[in-house]
């Protein structure tokens, strides 16, 4: 491994003072699970690591019926998918927290890691995309919000200016009548990288049984993860039939631009959103 | 020689699962391998690796790096003696030209796979190593890439050595070829048979390349004291090592220590020597040790993984079941060098089958891949695959249950083999009838989208040398000595072995496997004949102590040897068992008032093979959706001779089957154009706990014709049938044929979604 700085600073404040008067590469680290492999490899050298796990602000956990679920940037996947809020009002956040990697990187990898690596296979994002999350983000000049569906701009890119560091999510209160569900596909049962991985998310109306709000969230598919806008304008005030869950994935289908690669071809990858599509909408017809 | 199926002892060591003597170091930790030697001193190895598949050396250029301060020692090629000086080949399981191993260490002046080794650099740490390997530099002029055997043997294809003509039983051809050999096996006339045949099926298959997966990378530390350089290393074979690294240094056999530390894994993949004359070159060359540890991606790139192979298989039967004519031709993936399995591959296919009519040929192919290792069962998996597949599909147009199909042309003693030798006795319809009564195979299969396969294999079983010497100890107990290297639990067999045949408990014997310096010779741990050899030179070695003590027992009680009879730990006077000295007395009184010292020598001698025969029953589910097959339940039926230890028997069938079924389902290198893409455990994939049921054994014990205890082979025969158990269950359970491996879920997708869109 390459030789690089390291940094533990203890409050956001000398964080961000260490940031500011950094040159070089920084990568901001919490569990590692990505960031170390990516040194190791030689993928990319950076000249300073700054550990955030000391920072009170990454490290909180807390959901107010008001307010949403906040998942600080250093929160493991296990630490979250253990909270019960979680369990109770973003069911495929947990799910997906509780496929990333194996037990072992769930326990040290974080949501914001996930988030901030930005791979288009990235388990937790297609559900943190459904319910509507934003980045909070802080730096030089005060803190600033972005929502999670403008912060990937490509493989590994993300709207974090160098000089800024991810703090927490925020997810809004979840809707009345409403469930979610998360699945990726792999070829095994663990240890592996989405070949396509799908997160939805619908409320309805008790009353007529039409469909609220839909969301559906695609991961390895594109350049970055993505919604897929038009397969939930089909669902949004229609009941959720069959036949509209069938359109959905056909719709989710066109909406992606996958690649061939190792992995998997394009042509399967959008057969693979279908299937998912349709699963993911089917388990997540309110309880 | 030996009353067989018997051993001589009395007290159940033998045929009981006795806990693996290594058992506690292993999963404490404490067990040694080899990146955990350390010598004071010592210096890290790294090995600058070709990012060509195929290209001319043009330039190395090492100055810069040699500046870098840290850096002890840079050896590229020329480093070694003269290659006109190796003209040797190693034969049997090591099936390689000692030119070639050495050109598989570091190339000469052409690159031949992606990762081949260019140059090599001992520094101070790893990190230096590492950024010293950035240093140096070197010129390559590119070559068109041999992708496949395809590629290969198309006329116009560029070659990858000037001096390979094909090797026929013919006369030998006028210009150089990438089809280094060509081999026919067979009888009869299979023409002939087809025409008497009712039912044929003849299908094309395609495989990929696989690497064994051992869990431990190759590792080493070289050290040289004068003249004689100590290699602890991860080996299969430390004998067998010391020979080649003998032969690429011209340095003489007593001048090579080689020390064999506990093993991760070999399954055949850890039998040259890869990384030793690295480190033994590089060591001479810094006048310090040097340490050289291989890393994963290294492992995948530049060791020997699994031949690939393309094959066709061709069956012709009469209505009333039986095999008419059987035809196969197997073209066979040797990765850079000659050498594909293809002696192995045609043992093994169509070897469980009776056929009037047989015919069998084998290619081996050049490609710009690494080359092949054996890989447990070398080229049986693939070429089985295609076998039993096409038996399935015969059954089925027969309208005749598989089992009871396989029942009808099952050999027996006495039928030729596949080499054309009459089989000795063999446990084939055995193994059979166990699966008939099994409730695996009574079990109804309900559910849809499910299927249950059965696949047949066959592995004849190596024969190379074993010995063993067992000391008596002065308090009784025993240390058996050898080289065999533990690599299933050697160590445990030969206490239970030794053991039972002097008729102490286990616990008064224990075994030790050392050096080429201090342990007796042995050929390489492989091939499936470790216990089955390794038996015959332990009861060789405790008859002669046992003769000796007898001696001894003889002198003290005033007897004729004649007079002496041994039981249970003590020796008597035949008809007056008051008459007595125990075995430990003896043993005590050895060192000061016999002949000396109690020690036994024995070898295995030259023993028949004692062919292994396997069925394999695969139930599974598959998701018409994605594609994807689970597992449900599966049992490997076995006829093992004797289980020494049956639990042992056991983890080891369920090892090769869990193989087997990586390579069915999940495990293939990943080239493009020449590069591989997938040299990690990431995306190569191995199957997990997750991914798997229990897999129950039912072992079937028909004792081979020779050794003490008529134990066959274990470890080859369970990687054969998996692929074509988990294909027919595939059939049964979704209607598509599956003639590629590795089954993925992408490819049973679209077998079962096929509109012309696979990309």
């Amino acid at each position: 491994m390459q030789p690089f700085d390291y940094a533990a600073p203890p409050t956001l404040e000398e964080a961000l003072q260490i940031l500011s008067q950094a040159s070089g590469l920084v990568r901001p680290i919490a569990g590692g699970t990505d960031l170390i492999a990516q040194i190791k490899e030689r993928r990319i050298a950076p000249s300073l690591v700054l550990n955030v796990k000391e920072i009170a602000e990454a490290n909180v956990l807390d959901y107010d019926p008001g307010q949403g679920l906040r998942i600080g940037a250093a929160v493991s996947c296990s630490d979250v998918a253990s909270y019960a809020p979680v369990a109770a009002h973003y069911p495929s956040l947990a799910q997906a927290c509780l496929l990333v990697g194996s037990t072992q990187i769930q326990n040290r990898g974080s949501v914001g890691g996930n988030v901030c690596n930005a791979a288009p296979s990235a388990d937790t994002v297609p559900p943190l995309l459904t319910y509507d999350a934003v980045a909070v983000i802080a730096g030089p000049g005060g803190s600033r919000r972005v929502p999670l569906e403008d912060f990937f701009q490509g493989p590994g890119k993300t709207a974090l200016q160098p000089q800024e560091l991810l703090i927490e999510v925020l997810l809004p209160p979840p809707l009345p009548n409403s469930n979610s569900r998360y699945l990726r596909f792999i070829p095994r049962e663990e240890m592996d990288i989405a070949v396509a991985g799908v997160g939805s998310m619908v409320a309805v109306d008790p009353q007529t049984n039409t469909c609220t709000r839909a969301r559906i969230a695609l991961a390895s598919v594109a350049p970055t993860p993505i919604r897929a806008k038009e397969a939930e304008r089909r669902l949004e005030g229609s009941p959720l039939t069959e036949e509209a869950i069938r359109e959905a994935g056909e719709l989710a289908a066109s909406a992606c631009s996958p690649i061939s690669d190792i992995r998997g071809s394009a042509a399967y990858r959008k057969e693979l959103v279908k299937v998912l599509t349709r699963r993911t909408l089917s388990q997540s017809l309110p309880r | 020689m030996t009353g067989n199926g018997q051993g001589n002892g009395r007290n159940d060591s033998v045929g009981t699962s006795y806990v693996k003597v290594d058992a506690w170091e292993r999963v404490t930790g404490r067990a040694e391998y080899a990146a955990d030697v350390r010598t004071p001193n010592a210096l890290h190895a790294k090995v600058l690796r070709s990012p060509h598949p195929h290209a001319i050396i043009k330039s190395i250029d090492v100055s810069r790096a040699e500046q870098l301060s840290g850096v002890k020692a840079i050896i590229t090629s020329k480093d070694f003696p003269s290659m006109d000086e190796l003209k040797d080949s190693f034969g049997g399981e090591l099936m390689v030209n000692a030119r070639d191993l050495r050109r598989m260490v570091l190339a000469d002046d052409k690159v031949l796979f992606d990762g081949h080794g260019v140059a090599a650099v001992a520094a101070t740490s790893l990190e230096i190593a590492e950024a010293a390997l950035d240093l140096i530099t070197v010129e390559y002029e590119i070559l068109p890439v041999i992708n496949s055997t395809a590629d290969a043997l198309k006329p116009d294809a560029p070659l990858l050595h000037p001096d390979v003509y094909t090797k026929t039983l013919k006369e030998t051809p006028d210009k150089p070829s990438n089809l280094a050999s060509y081999v026919e096996s067979g009888w009869g006339d299979v023409d002939k048979g087809f025409a008497e045949a009712a039912v044929i099926v003849e299908r094309s298959f395609d495989s990929m390349m696989v690497h064994q997966g051992y869990l431990e990378p190759q590792a080493c530390t070289a050290r040289w004291d004068n003249e004689v350089c100590t290699v602890w290393t991860s080996t299969q074979g430390t004998f067998n090592g010391q020979r080649m690294v003998s032969t690429l240094l011209q340095v003489p056999l007593h001048q090579v220590n080689f020390v064999p530390t506990e093993i991760g894994g070999g399954f055949g993949g850890k039998i040259y020597t890869l990384v030793e004359p690295i480190a033994m070159l590089l060591a001479r060359k810094a006048g310090r040790p040097v340490k050289f540890v291989m890393d994963r991606s290294e492992v995948f790139r530049a060791t020997g993984p699994g031949s690939p192979q393309q094959s066709t298989v061709k069956v012709g039967a009469r209505k009333d079941g039986t095999i008419v004519a059987a035809q196969g031709s197997l073209v066979m993936d040797a990765g850079a060098f000659p050498g594909a399995p293809v002696a192995g591959a045609s043992m093994v296919t169509f070897g469980p089958y009776k056929m009037e009519h047989f015919k069998l040929e084998a290619y081996d192919v050049v490609t710009n891949k690494p080359r092949v290792q054996a890989y447990r069962a070398p080229g049986g998996t693939p070429a089985a695959f295609g076998v039993e597949v096409v038996m399935d599909e015969i059954a089925e147009k027969l309208g005749m249950d598989p089992l009871e199909f396989r029942k009808i042309n099952a050999v027996s003693e006495g039928d030729p083999s596949t080499n054309g030798r009459p089989l000795p006795k063999v446990g084939l319809k055995e193994v059979l009838g166990q699966v008939e009564g099994s409730p695996h195979w009574n079990a109804p299969l309900e559910g849809e989208n499910r299927g249950r396969g059965l696949a047949l294999g066959f592995w004849n079983g190596a024969v190379a040398m074993s010995s063993a010497t067992i000391n008596v100890n002065v308090d009784g107990t025993v240390e058996v000595v050898s080289g065999h290297v533990d690599l299933t639990g050697t160590r445990t067999t030969m206490t239970q072995m030794a053991a039972d045949m002097l008729q102490l408990p286990p616990e008064r014997v224990s075994a030790r496997v050392t050096d080429t310096a201090s342990g007796t010779y042995t050929d390489v741990t492989g091939g499936s004949r470790t216990v089955y050899t390794q038996s015959q030179a332990i009861y060789n070695a405790c008859e002669s102590v046992l003769n000796e003590m007898k001696a001894l027992a003889a002198d003290q009680l005033k007897l004729n040897e004649d007079d002496i009879e041994y039981a249970d730990g003590a020796f008597s006077a035949k008809g007056n068992p008051e008459t007595t000295l125990s075995w430990d007395e003896l043993a005590g009184r050895s060192r000061t008032r016999g002949n000396g010292p109690i020690s036994g020598y024995g070898t295995s001698g030259r023993l028949k093979g004692a062919p292994a025969f396997a069925a394999h029953l695969a139930d599974v589910e598959v998701d018409p959706d994605t594609g994807k097959v689970k597992i449900l339940r599966y049992t490997c039926f076995q006829d093992v001779g004797k289980a020494i230890n049956p639990a042992m028997v056991e983890g080891q069938i369920q090892g090769g089957a869990v193989q087997g079924l990586g390579w069915a389902l999940s495990e293939y290198y990943h080239y493009e154009d020449g590069k591989l893409r997938n040299p990690t455990l990431l995306d190569y994939r191995m199957l997990t706990a997750l991914d798997l049921p229990m897999i129950d054994t039912e072992i079937v014990e028909v004792p081979a014709d020779d050794s003490p205890y008529g134990a066959r082979g274990v470890g080859e025969v369970p990687i054969i049938p998996p692929a074509a158990a988990v294909e027919s269950a595939i059939y049964r359970a979704v209607g598509v044929r599956m003639t590629q491996l590795p089954m993925t879920p992408e490819r049973v997708f679209w077998a079962l979604h096929d509109d012309g869109s696979e990309q």
